[in-house]
C-alpha cells in the first residue's frame, strides 16, 4: 500500500502553476495544481529529453514542456500524439487543504 | 483493402436514443471531412448513419494516381478504417446506393427498398465523369478514372493488353496516361485543344509539360476530336476513329473530359440545383433539413473539384450542424499541381492576364524553366510555374491574402528565399532531393519521413504536418520546403495555411484581430474574463493562446489588466532563460552595451558565491551569467540589484538589447553620439513587453558597426542628424531593415521609434517579429501613421509612454514578493 506523505498546503501551489518535489537520491516530482483546484503528481521529467515539466505552462488536463513542447497529460502521464512516452505518476490526496503524495 | 463486400455495421442501436439523426449520402473525402470536423466540435450530437456506393470505407481518391503509376498500394489511401467509424458509433453502410429522398416522409431509400428517416441530411454525392456519347462509349475496355474499380480496372488491363489511348488531356487524363505508361503500356493522349490543360496553363508552361511527357515516352494527338470507338471480334474495343478519317488501335480508352456535380439525387428530391446542388454560405440547400458538402454542391455559381475548398466546406457545414452557428464559406482560390512524379508544375487564379492585369515572366526553355506571375493593382492575382515550383506555397499565399506587393516587387519573381535565409538555399527544390536529405535542421526530420507520414496519415496541411513530424515546428525557416513536399506528394489537394482567417488556436475559432478587438471593445481586463466571454472550448487555454491573450491583455490595458505569470513561458514567468539542463541563465542589462568597474565587480562577486559554471560575453554587448540553479536566483538578483544591476529581458518577447558604437564620443568618423542616443532609447524602453523580441542598435556613422542594418529598429548617424531603418531581422531568415525616415536630433528619434514600437505593440499578432508584421501590413501604412501624421504619432508615442511608466525590475518585484518567491522554491518529501 501507499505510503502517504505530507508535502504542502493547496495554497503554496499557484493556481494552474506547479511546485517542485525533491527527494532524497530519486528524481524531483513535478507538483500541478490545475483551474479545478485538483493536484497531481508527476516525476518531473519530461519522457523527450527529461526538461522539467514543473515549469511548463499547466492548462485543465496537461503540462506543456518548456523545452520542447511535448503536451504530457497531468492524469495519466502520457505525451499527446503524436509524440511517445509517459513519465511516472504519483497518487495525490487532498485533507482539509493538505497536500499528500503516495509513494 | 477491405470491406469489399456489401456490409454494413451497426453503431449506437438507434431505437434506445433520443439523439436527432444525421444521415450522409456519398462516403467520399468532402462528407467524411465533414463528419471528422463534426466530432471534434459535438461528439456526442447526433446518431449518424452513412450511405456509400462504393464497397469501401473512406479513402483518398487523390492518391489513386500513385497507386496506378505503382508507387502506392490500396491499403496505403484508406483514410479512415472501419474501426473509425465504429470508434464514433457511426452506422456504415458500404455498397448502398440511395436510390431517392423523400423529402415529405424525411427518409432516404436504398436500393434495395429500405428506408432510414432523418432529421438533418447531408448530401455528399461528388461528381460524375463524363463520357463521351460517342458511338462504343460502352464497350467493354472503355471506362472513366474516377475510382478504385476504374483503378483497378486499368491496372488489370495493363498486364493483358499493350495499347492504351487517354481521351483528354486535363489532370486527370495524364496522371492516367503516365500510370499507365509506368506499366509498360503505349499510351497516347488525345486533346482537342492546342495545348495541354488548357484550363490551368498557358501556352509556353503546356509545351514545355508536353515535351518533359514525350521524353517519359508518352504520344500526344493534339486538336484532335475522336468520333467513334471501334469493337474488335472479341467485342471489346479495338480502335478509336477521329474526325479527321485516322484511326489508330486501342485495347483500353480511358476517358477523361470532366465532371459534372452529381445532384441527380437533389433534383428528383425537388432541391434547387443548377450545375450543382446550390447551397448557401453554410453549405445548406435549399431545404433547411438539407446541407450538401464537396463536388456535389454549386456554390455562389461554382463547382469545386479539388479537396482543399471541399475542406474549407467541410469545417463551416460541421459547425452549422454543431448549432455553433459561426462561419461561412465565401468561395476559394483555388491551385492545380500535378501528380507526376519528376515533373514540378504549379497555376493558380487568373494565369492568363488581360485586361488591367500585367504580367512578369522569366522563360528559360532550355533549362525547362518557366514562370508567369500575374499582377492587378500591385497585387497578386494567378500565377503559373513550370520547372521550379520551390515558391508555389508563398505565392499562393501573396495571392489569398490579396497582399500588397509593390514593394516586394522587384525580386517578386526569385521567390522568398531571395528575401535572405540562412537554411536551405541551394536545395529548395523538394522533388530533387533524396528521401535521406535533411529538410528539419532543428528536429532532424528527413524528406522520406515528411512524406510517408503524409501518405501513412492522410495528412493535408502544414499544421498536420508539424503535428506529426515536428518537421518545420520549430524555427519554420524550412516551411517552404516541407509545404513544397506536401504539394508534390498530394497534389492541389495541398491546403496552405490559412494566415488571416486562422484561429488562435484549438481552443477557439476566433482569430488574433477578434480576440484583441474584443478585449478593447469590451474592456476586458483577465485571461478568464477573455475566455469566458470568447466562449473558449477549453476550460484553461493551452500554451498557445494563454501567452498571447495575457500579452493582448497587459498591451491593450497597460496598468489595469493584471499580468498572469501562469500564462507566460517559464522564461518570462522566471525572468531567466531555462537551460537545457533546467538550471537557468541570468543577464544584467548594460545600458547601451556600457559598463563600469563596480558593476563587473558585482557580476564577479556573483559568479563566485552562486558557483556559475559559465560566463559568456553574448552577441548583444553583456554578459551571461550560464547554469544558476532556480532556487539560487533570487538570492543572487537581489545581489545584483543592490549594485543597481536589472534585469535585461534576455529571456522575454520584450526590450532586448540596444546595441551601440563608440561613436562621435571617440570614434574619428563618428557623427552622432550613438552611446548616448542608445542609452536614453534603452532607458525609455525599459520594461516594454511586445508581440516578440524587440531589438535595437545605433551606430555613429554608416560604417554600421552597431549593425543597425538588421535590427527591429536600426539608427544610422549622419552629419544631418539620424537615419531610421526598421523591421531588420538577422536570426533565422537574415532580413535587412528598410528606410523609415530621416530625424534632426535626438528627441524626433525617441518620438518617432517610440511610436513605431507602439504601433506594432498594438497591431501585429503575437509573436510576429517586426519583419513579419511590416510584411503583412506594409511599409506605407506604417509610414502614414507613424511619420507622416503628426498628431497620430504624437500620440502613439503617449501612450507607449504611459504604458511604460514607473516600469519595474522584474528581479526586485519577485524578490519582494514572498508568493512569487516561494514558487523558486523546491519542497522536500
Ligand atoms: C545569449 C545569446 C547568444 C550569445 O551567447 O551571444 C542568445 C541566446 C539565445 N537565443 Fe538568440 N541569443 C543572443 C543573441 C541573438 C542575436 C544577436 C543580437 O541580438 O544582436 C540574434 C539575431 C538577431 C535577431 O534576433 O534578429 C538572435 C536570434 C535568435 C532567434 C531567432 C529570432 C528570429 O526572429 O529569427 C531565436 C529564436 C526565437 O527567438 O524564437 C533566439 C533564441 C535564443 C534562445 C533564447 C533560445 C531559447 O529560446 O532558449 C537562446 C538562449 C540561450 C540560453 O540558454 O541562455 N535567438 N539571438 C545572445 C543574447 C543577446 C543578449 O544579450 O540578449
Ligand atoms: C484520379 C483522381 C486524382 C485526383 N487528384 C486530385 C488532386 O491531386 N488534388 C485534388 O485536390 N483533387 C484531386 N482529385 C479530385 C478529388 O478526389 C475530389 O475533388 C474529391 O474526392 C471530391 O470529394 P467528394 O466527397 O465531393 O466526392 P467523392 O470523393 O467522389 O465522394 C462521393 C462518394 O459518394 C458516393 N455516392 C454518390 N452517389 C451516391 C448515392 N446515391 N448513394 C450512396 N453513395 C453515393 C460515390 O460513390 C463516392 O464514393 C482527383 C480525383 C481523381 C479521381
Ligand atoms: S544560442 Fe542561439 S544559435 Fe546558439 S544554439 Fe541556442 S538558439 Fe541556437
Ligand atoms: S524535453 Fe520535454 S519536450 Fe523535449
Amino acid at each position: 500500500m501507499s505510503d502517504w506523505k505530507r508535502i504542502c498546503a493547496l495554497e503554496d501551489i499557484p493556481v494552474l502553476g506547479a511546485r517542485i518535489v525533491k527527494r532524497a537520491g530519486l528524481p524531483d516530482i513535478a507538483l500541478f495544481r490545475n483551474g479545478q483546484d485538483k493536484v497531481f503528481a508527476l516525476e518531473d521529467q519530461c519522457p523527450h529529453r527529461k526538461g522539467p515539466l514543473s515549469q511548463g505552462i499547466v492548462t485543465a488536463n496537461a503540462v506543456t514542456c518548456p523545452l520542447h513542447g511535448w503536451k504530457i497529460g497531468l492524469d495519466s502521464g502520457e505525451a499527446a500524439a503524436p509524440d511517445v512516452g509517459c513519465v511516472p505518476r504519483y497518487p495525490v490526496r487532498i485533507e482539509t487543504g493538505d497536500i499528500f503524495i503516495g509513494f | 483493402m477491405d470491406g469489399a463486400s456489401p456490409f454494413s455495421l451497426p453503431g449506437n442501436p438507434p431505437a434506445s436514443s433520443k439523439k436527432p439523426r444525421l444521415v450522409m449520402v456519398g462516403n467520399g473525402m468532402a462528407g467524411v471531412r465533414t463528419l471528422e470536423e463534426l466530432l471534434k466540435l459535438a461528439p456526442d450530437k447526433y446518431d449518424i448513419t452513412v450511405f456509400g456506393a462504393e464497397p469501401h470505407p473512406n479513402y483518398n481518391r487523390i492518391l489513386l494516381s500513385p497507386v496506378l503509376a505503382g508507387e502506392m498500394s490500396l491499403q496505403d489511401i484508406v483514410l479512415n478504417d472501419l474501426g473509425w467509424y465504429q470508434h464514433h458509433g457511426i452506422t456504415l453502410h458500404t455498397d448502398t446506393r440511395i436510390t431517392r429522398i423523400d423529402r415529405r416522409k424525411r427518409q432516404v431509400l436504398t436500393a434495395s427498398g429500405d428506408a432510414v428517416p432523418y432529421d438533418r441530411l447531408l448530401l455528399a454525392t461528388g461528381s460524375r465523369p463524363v463520357m463521351l456519347p460517342i458511338p462504343g462509349h460502352t464497350l467493354p475496355g472503355v471506362l472513366p478514372y474516377r475510382d478504385i474499380a476504374d483503378t483497378n480496372t486499368m491496372i488489370e488491363a495493363s498486364r493483358d493488353y499493350r495499347r492504351a489511348v487517354v481521351i483528354g488531356g486535363g489532370l486527370l487524363g495524364l496522371e492516367a496516361a503516365n500510370g499507365l505508361r509506368l506499366r509498360n503500356m503505349e499510351v497516347t493522349v488525345v486533346h482537342v485543344m492546342p495545348w495541354l490543360m488548357e484550363r490551368q496553363l498557358d501556352r509556353t508552361a503546356a509545351i514545355l509539360l508536353q515535351k518533359s511527357l514525350e521524353a517519359k515516352g508518352l504520344t500526344f494527338l493534339m486538336e484532335c476530336e475522336a468520333t467513334e470507338l471501334v469493337a474488335g471480334e472479341s467485342g471489346r474495343v479495338a480502335a478509336v476513329k477521329f474526325k479527321d478519317g485516322r484511326t489508330i488501335p486501342a485495347d483500353l480508352v480511358v476517358m477523361s473530359v470532366g465532371i459534372r456535380p452529381n445532384s441527380q439525387l437533389a433534383e428528383e428530391a425537388g432541391l434547387y440545383c443548377h450545375r450543382g446542388i446550390v447551397v448557401n454560405d453554410t453549405l445548406q440547400t435549399y431545404d433547411p433539413r438539407i446541407y450538401a458538402v464537396g463536388e456535389c454542391v454549386s456554390h455562389r455559381g461554382i463547382a469545386y473539384g479539388l479537396v482543399a475548398p471541399l475542406f474549407e466546406q467541410a469545417k463551416v457545414a460541421a459547425n452549422h450542424l454543431a448549432e455553433f452557428g459561426i462561419g461561412r464559406y465565401t468561395g476559394s482560390v483555388t491551385s492545380t499541381k500535378l501528380k507526376v512524379t519528376g515533373v514540378d508544375l504549379f497555376s493558380a487564379g487568373n494565369f492568363m492576364g488581360g485586361d488591367g492585369t500585367e504580367e512578369i515572366v522569366l522563360s528559360d526553355p532550355g533549362g525547362g524553366v518557366y514562370k508567369k506571375l500575374v499582377l492587378r493593382n500591385e497585387r497578386l492575382e494567378g500565377a503559373v510555374m513550370y520547372g521550379d515550383t520551390a515558391d508555389s506555397a508563398w505565392y499562393f499565399q501573396l495571392m489569398r491574402d490579396k497582399q500588397n506587393v509593390a514593394e516586394l516587387r522587384n525580386h517578386l519573381m526569385f521567390g522568398q528565399n531571395h528575401l535572405g535565409d540562412s537554411g536551405h538555399t541551394g536545395n529548395a527544390n523538394a522533388s530533387a532531393l533524396a528521401d535521406n536529405a535533411e529538410v528539419c535542421g532543428c528536429n532532424g526530420v528527413c524528406k522520406g519521413t515528411i512524406v510517408k507520414a503524409i501518405k501513412e496519415k492522410g495528412l493535408f496541411s502544414l499544421e498536420e504536418v508539424r503535428k506529426h513530424t515536428k518537421a518545420s515546428s520549430s524555427c519554420g525557416s524550412c516551411t517552404g520546403l516541407v509545404e513544397q513536399i506536401l504539394a508534390s506528394t498530394v497534389g492541389g489537394a495541398y491546403q496552405p495555411s490559412e494566415g488571416k482567417d486562422k484561429p488562435l488556436c484549438g481552443c477557439t475559432d476566433h482569430t488574433h484581430e477578434e480576440v484583441r478587438r474584443v478585449i478593447r471593445d469590451q474592456h476586458l481586463l483577465t485571461v478568464p474574463q477573455v475566455m469566458g466571454y470568447m466562449e473558449w472550448k477549453t476550460p484553461n487555454g493551452c500554451a498557445t493562446c494563454r501567452p498571447a491573450i495575457n500579452y493582448y491583455l497587459i498591451s491593450t490595458w497597460p496598468h489595469e489588466a493584471k499580468d498572469d505569470p501562469q500564462s507566460r513561458f517559464i522564461n518570462e514567468r522566471a525572468h531567466a532563460n531555462i537551460q537545457k539542463d533546467g538550471s537557468y541563465s541570468v543577464v544584467p542589462r548594460m545600458w547601451g552595451g556600457l559598463t563600469t568597474p563596480a558593476e563587473l565587480r558585482a557580476i564577479a562577486d556573483a559568479a563566485e558565491k552562486f558557483a556559475v559554471p559559465t560566463l559568456k560575453i553574448t552577441g548583444g554587448q553583456r554578459i551571461d551569467l550560464l547554469g544558476v540553479k532556480k532556487e539560487d536566483l533570487p538570492r543572487m538578483w537581489a545581489d545584483l540589484s543592490q549594485s543597481g544591476l536589472v534585469s535585461g529581458h534576455a529571456y522575454g518577447k520584450s526590450l532586448r538589447t540596444v546595441k551601440t558604437c563608440v561613436g562621435a564620443e571617440h570614434c574619428r568618423f563618428g557623427t552622432q553620439r550613438s552611446m548616448a542616443m542608445g542609452v536614453k532609447l534603452e532607458k525609455m524602453l525599459f520594461g516594454m513587453w511586445s508581440p516578440h523580441k524587440v531589438k535595437l542598435a545605433v551606430s555613429g556613422c554608416p560604417r554600421n558597426c552597431a549593425e543597425s542594418g538588421i535590427k527591429d529598429v536600426g539608427i544610422i548617424g549622419v552629419e544631418s542628424g539620424y537615419e531610421i531603418y526598421v523591421a531588420g531581422n538577422g536570426g533565422i531568415k537574415t532580413v535587412v531593415a528598410q528606410f523609415l525616415c530621416k530625424a534632426s536630433d535626438d528627441a524626433e528619434v525617441m518620438e518617432i521609434v517610440g511610436a513605431f514600437l507602439q504601433l506594432y505593440r498594438e497591431d501585429a499578432r503575437y509573436l510576429d517579429r517586426t519583419v513579419h508584421w511590416v510584411e503583412r501590413v506594409g511599409l506605407d501604412t506604417i509610414k502614414q501613421k507613424v511619420v507622416e501624421d503628426r498628431e497620430q504619432r504624437k500620440q502613439l508615442y503617449e501612450r507607449l509612454l504611459y504604458a511604460l511608466q514607473d516600469a519595474e525590475n522584474p528581479w526586485e518585484e519577485i524578490v519582494r514578493d514572498p508568493v512569487r518567491k516561494q514558487a523558486f522554491e523546491p519542497l522536500e518529501a
